[in-house]
């Protein structure tokens, strides 16, 4: 499947701004600038960014406790989100949220989450409300391989199936929840093996190449605009840092992290795809690293010269009268 | 000879070794309570341990086949908890964090809780289920709250709230033995606080509350941290010339009325401090109890001091501002004279 020229270069543009956020966001934590827990989503990129490669503004999405990567691909200002981290009053969610619950309406970004499978029932929510105004816009429905022994996901894919709402459920199977492999805690070798059980369409792929996951996706958000129901898309991917930031990892593989972080980086796979074929010049790609560089620099520099909210905030957005 | 010290998650965890030396029906889970299920390169002390580390190390001395990683299926593990106790397994189950009480709630309001009555008495569930709760960690509002008092208000369970690693280590070893369902909230905040704890096992009656400090002139009931707090508060108080009791219930339910009326008697006065939203929470119940109870013995009316009726927001100044602390204690007490 041939990718336009302009979008190939927003993938790429995307993919390397959630890198760099991402890298960016573990200096600042180090630094004490971010408080809280941050789960980071680098090693990740081609599954947000070829799967929202496919979306426009009005398309929903749901996302994770690992969402950073999901918002940047969705289009959610990274300004916003920096000063969200830190806690500013400039921040997308007036820092009141933080880094698990990061939301953008706007972009139809319906929040990462704190609860691990908390996202599938509100998925099931947008498709519902897409399907009652007969509009064609689709939802996203993230979630991670740990995530997809819960009941609250089981249970969606049955109310998705049943109700054929336009949903494509996108497992992202990086092989561990915290520091339990999936080959432990999952019944299956392949998460999307479950679709057959729900009676929907399922794949597994492999979630470090772009071009997979574009295609995948491109499929299964063509079948839910025609209003054909939701899909299962299985991304296999890997983490690049720790669940969270202060995590040693001694479950992980050393070779298998080192392989994962090298030649198996789905941003150094998706350049040595394009570069041979003289998709984009390395001009046009350097050009594209230097302004991911000076958005995210000033990102940082947003979210630390923004004042912190002031403490009437605390009682704001909720009922509150005692 | 010094007291040995140990920290709050070590006293935890000795009590949790002991109890699993003692009774061979002791079994541990919840996610990464061991950590590194079917890893094969991991070996001594590099498994988690729970997401604290306070677990760490009793799969090597226990095995696997007793402390038990699950994957993330809150009602599916919680649920089976309660099976297993009710068939004659004495479970302790981790629940990460309080908030996530919401995924099984089924399994403990409608299961846990209710069978040894339902089935006439003919069924027990000596299952313990433990949480880290609290702020202060900028941990943001599913990960930051205080619960206890929704699980005192549900008939079948019994909660604990430790103030101090001593109280930890007897507390949770009586949980273990009790015949009911008792879910044993930590708070994240606890991580640092040490203090001396004997080697031996020994175990805190339910029910009976600990005088932290004695006083004369105002009665301070303090629920876990707010007990730390409640210190802070009544040295400040003495500074102004007050003399401040600071009563630690330990348990919520069952409560300790005796010992806050018996104070109170004494006082004249009393603030309750409880990191609950302020409807509906132990604090209300407890100024219930003493409106009913000991109404005479009062000389001003009872203060609460609570957090908000907010989630807990993010960003830490929010988040201070959102807390009790030991000013906003002293303030009340001093409210009062
Ligand atoms: C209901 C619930 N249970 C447990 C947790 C704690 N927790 C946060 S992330 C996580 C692991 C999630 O694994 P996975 O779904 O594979 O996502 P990944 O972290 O690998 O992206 C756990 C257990 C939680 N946040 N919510
Ligand atoms: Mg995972």
């Amino acid at each position: 499947m041939d990718i336009p020229k302009d979008k190939l270069l927003w993938i790429y543009e995307r993919m390397q701004l959630i890198r760099v956020f991402e890298t960016r966001v573990s200096t600042e934590f180090g630094r004490g600038k971010i408080p809280g827990f941050v789960h980071l989503y680098a090693g990740e990129e081609a599954v947000a960014v070829g799967i929202c490669a496919n979306l426009t503004d009005a398309d929903y999405m749901t996302s994770t406790h690992r969402g950073h990567g999901h918002c940047v691909a969705k289009g959610v200002d990274v300004r916003g989100m920096m000063a969200e981290l830190f806690g500013k009053a400039t921040g997308i969610c007036k820092g009141k949220g933080g880094s698990m619950h990061i939301a953008d309406m706007d972009k139809g970004m319906l929040g990462a989450n704190g609860i691990v499978g908390g996202g599938p029932p509100l998925a099931c929510g947008s498709g519902l409300t897409a399907k009652t105004n007969g509009t064609d816009q689709v939802t996203i429905c993230f979630f991670g391989d740990g995530a997809s022994e819960q009941g609250t996901l089981h249970e969606s894919l049955n109310l998705a199936a049943i109700w054929k709402l336009p949903i494509i459920f996108v497992a992202e199977n990086n092989g561990y929840a915290e520091s339990t492999p999936a080959h432990y805690h999952c019944s299956v070798e392949n998460i999307a093996d479950r679709a057959a059980a729900y009676n929907m369409p399922g794949v597994t792929i492999d979630g470090n190449d772009l071009f997979a996951v574009y295609e995948s996706a491109h499929e299964a958000v063509a079948r839910a605009r025609a209003g054909q129901g939701p899909s299962l898309l299985e991304c296999k991917t890997y983490r690049h840092h720790g669940h969270f930031e202060g995590d040693a990892q001694t479950y992980k593989i050393a070779e298998e992290n080192e392989k994962y972080r090298t030649e198996l980086d789905p941003i150094k796979r998706f350049k040595e795809a394009v570069r041979p074929r003289g998709l984009v010049s390395e001009d046009e790609l350097a050009e594209i690293d230097e302004r991911v560089q000076a958005a995210v620099d000033a990102a940082v520099k947003f979210a630390e010269d923004s004042p912190f909210p002031e403490v009437q905030e605390t009682f704001t957005d909720v009922y509150v009268s005692y | 000879m010094a007291e040995r010290e140990l920290n709050f998650g070590e006293a935890l965890n000795e009590a949790m070794r002991q109890e699993m030396q003692r009774d061979p029906k002791v079994i541990l889970m919840g996610e990464d309570v061991a950590g590194g299920a079917d890893i094969d390169h991991l070996e001594g002390d590099e498994a988690w341990g729970g997401v604290l580390g306070v677990t760490k190390g009793l799969v090597q001395e226990f095995g696997r086949a007793r402390v038990i990683d699950t994957p993330i299926s809150e009602s599916g593990f919680i649920g089976a908890a309660v099976g297993a106790a009710a068939t004659g397994l004495r479970p302790i189950a981790e629940m990460m964090f309080v908030g996530f009480m919401g995924v099984c709630f089924d399994q403990l309001l409608n299961q846990g809780a209710k069978l040894r009555y339902m089935f006439g008495g003919k069924a027990k569930v000596p299952l313990v289920i433990r949480t880290i709760c609290g702020g202060g960690y900028r941990a943001a509002a599913q990960h930051s709250q205080v619960l206890h008092s929704l699980f005192t208000h549900i008939p079948g369970l019994k909660t604990v709230v430790p103030s101090t690693p001593y109280d930890a280590k007897g507390l949770l070893i009586s949980a273990i033995r009790d015949d009911d369902l008792v879910i044993f909230f930590e708070d994240i905040t606890f991580g640092g606080i040490k203090g001396a704890v004997p080697e031996e096992d020994y175990t805190i009656p339910f029910g009976k509350a600990d005088i932290k400090r004695a006083g004369d002139d105002v009665t301070v009931v303090a629920i876990g941290k707010m007990v730390h707090h409640s210190l802070a508060a009544a040295t400040e108080l003495e500074k102004q010339g007050k003399s401040a009791e600071v009563i630690d219930p330990r348990t919520l339910s069952p409560f300790d009325e005796e010992t806050v009326l018996t104070s109170v008697e004494k006082t004249g006065r009393l603030v309750i401090a409880d990191e609950s939203h302020p409807r509906c929470n132990v604090a209300t119940d407890i100024a219930a109890m003493v409106a009913d109870k000991g109404f005479d013995y009062l000389n001003a009316p009872i203060k609460m001091v609570t957090a908000p009726h907010t989630p807990v927001p993010f960003s830490p100044p929010l988040e201070d501002h959102y807390l009790p602390n030991p000013q906003k204690i002293s303030a009340a007490a001093l409210g009062l004279f």
